[in-house]
C-alpha cells in the first residue's frame, strides 16, 4: 500500500505547521479522501473515516465560534478523539485556544493554509491521487508524438532507445528510457515517469550513456505524459502473420486498464521512428473518427455496386 | 521461472562499472533476468533499469529469472550480486 507521510505534504503544498508533536514523518496518509468535518462537529460520526485529513475552512470556524464554551471543547474533542492524521485549517484562520488543548490532550497535529477550502480541498484529492495510485514499473521506454504518449515495449535489445533517440531527433519527447514507472491515476488514465535517478538519460549500445536533457535541450524532454497508447516491438517472426489492414483492434492490459496497443516486427533496415511516428498520426486520426482500412473497405464496395 | 532473495554486497560505492559488468553477465543468458528491490523492479539486461534501483550494500533484492537457461543464469547473477569484491 502507497502512502504519503505529512512531512511531503506540507512541502507540497506550503503549509505553516502550528503543531507537529514530532509525527510529521511518522503519520502516513494511504487515502486520497479528505473530509470537512462539518457534521462531525455537530456530533454526527456515521460512516466517518478517521484515516481522512480533516479540512475546516470558514464555514466549520464560524459554527464553532457559535457554540457555547463547554460544548464547543466536547465537539473538538469528539473529533481529535478519533485519531485524525491532522486538521488543516484554511484561509489563514486562527486555530482557537480551545481547540490548541484539545490537540495537545490528543496529540492531533495541526497545519494552517493561506488558500480557500474548496481550492485547497481539490488540489490536495489531486495530488492525492497521483501519489497514492497503483502503480508498476514496466521495462520499456516512454516518448511523447503529436501529444500522444507512446509506451514502447519489447526485449532488451531490440531497438527501443535508438528508436527513441531517432525520434527525439525529429523534434518530439522523451520521458523515459528503460524503466518506466506507470500510475493508475484514474479509473482511466496512466501516467508515466522515469525514476528520479535515471531521468531522461538513454543508454545506446555502443555509446553509453547520453544525457538527452544536455544534448538536445530542455524541448526535447518531458517530465511525465499519460500513456495513449502502447507500440510493442519484436523481432520478425516468419511464421507469425502480422496485421496487414490496421483492422485489427489489440490491447494491452496495464494495471487493469486497456490501452491500445500496435505489435511492430523489427527487421534490420526498417526505419522504426518513421514507423512510430505514422503510427500517433494515424491514432490521433482513428481518435478523431477516420479510419484508413475502413475508408478503403468502402472504396471497395462502392466499385462493385457501381459496376 | 525461479527466484531467490539475495542480500547485495559491495566494498566500494557501487560504482557504474560493476553495474555495467552485471548487465553484461545478465546478458549472456537467453532468460528474462528481473532484479526486484522494495516495489520497483528493473531489467538485470538493462543498465539504465539496473542503475535506477539505487542499490547500498546490505540492501535485500529478489532476483527472478524465466527462460531455458534460467538456472544457470539465476546462479551466475546472484553470486555476483553476493560477492563483495566486484572488481573480480
Amino acid at each position: 500500500m502507497n502512502s504519503v507521510r505529512l512531512r511531503e505534504i506540507i512541502s507540497e503544498f506550503n503549509l505553516e505547521t502550528i503543531r507537529d508533536f514530532g509525527k510529521l514523518d511518522t503519520t502516513e496518509i494511504a487515502v486520497a479522501d479528505v473530509t470537512r468535518p462539518g457534521l462531525q462537529l455537530t456530533g454526527n460520526f456515521e460512516h466517518f473515516g478517521p484515516d481522512r485529513i480533516q479540512v475546516v475552512g470558514n464555514m466549520e470556524m464560524a459554527y464553532l465560534n457559535s457554540l457555547q464554551e463547554p460544548e464547543r471543547r466536547t465537539r473538538i474533542s469528539q473529533l481529535f478523539a478519533t485519531g485524525i492524521p491532522c486538521l488543516v485549517i484554511t484561509r489563514h484562520h486562527e486555530a482557537s485556544n480551545v481547540m490548541m488543548q484539545c490537540a495537545d490532550k490528543y496529540k492531533i497535529p495541526i497545519l494552517r493554509s493561506a488558500d480557500t477550502t474548496s481550492s485547497f480541498t481539490s488540489s490536495l484529492v489531486k495530488y492525492l491521487n497521483v501519489e497514492l495510485a497503483p502503480r508498476i514499473s514496466m521495462h520499456g521506454v516512454l516518448i511523447e508524438v503529436y501529444g500522444e504518449g507512446i509506451l514502447m515495449l519489447g526485449e532488451s535489445g531490440v531497438g527501443k532507445s535508438e528508436t527513441a533517440l531517432e525520434i527525439v531527433k525529429r523534434g518530439h519527447r522523451l520521458i523515459a528510457d528503460d524503466l518506466v514507472e506507470v500510475r493508475r491515476v484514474s479509473e482511466a488514465t496512466l501516467l508515466g515517469r522515469a525514476p528520479e535517478i535515471i531521468r531522461h538519460l538513454i543508454e545506446i549500445r555502443g555509446l553509453g550513456i547520453l544525457d538527452v536533457k544536455e544534448l538536445y535541450g530542455v524541448s526535447s524532454v518531458k517530465m511525465q505524459e499519460n500513456i495513449h497508447f502502447v507500440i510493442n516491438l519484436e523481432l520478425w517472426d516468419e511464421k507469425k502473420v502480422y496485421d496487414r489492414l490496421g483492422l485489427q483492434e489489440e490491447s494491452t492490459n496495464i494495471l487493469g486498464i486497456k490501452v491500445p496497443s500496435i505489435t511492430i516486427p523489427v527487421r534490420p533496415g526498417r526505419n522504426l521512428a518513421v514507423i512510430v511516428e505514422v503510427a500517433a498520426i494515424n491514432f490521433r486520426q482513428k481518435k478523431m473518427g477516420y479510419n484508413a482500412a475502413r475508408a478503403l473497405t468502402d472504396r471497395v464496395f462502392r466499385q462493385e455496386s457501381l459496376q | 521461472m525461479v527466484t531467490k532473495t539475495v542480500i547485495f554486497r559491495c566494498d566500494d560505492d557501487w560504482q557504474m562499472k560493476s553495474a555495467a559488468l552485471l548487465t553484461q553477465k545478465a546478458s549472456a543468458f537467453r532468460a528474462s533476468i528481473f532484479l526486484g528491490k522494495d516495489e520497483r523492479r528493473a531489467n538485470a539486461k538493462s543498465l539504465l533499469g539496473v542503475m535506477s534501483l539505487g542499490m547500498i550494500d546490505g540492501d535485500e533484492l529478489v532476483v527472478s529469472v524465466d527462460g531455458e537457461d534460467e538456472e544457470a543464469a539465476l546462479e551466475a547473477v546472484t553470486n555476483y550480486l553476493e560477492q563483495a569484491d566486484k572488481d573480480q
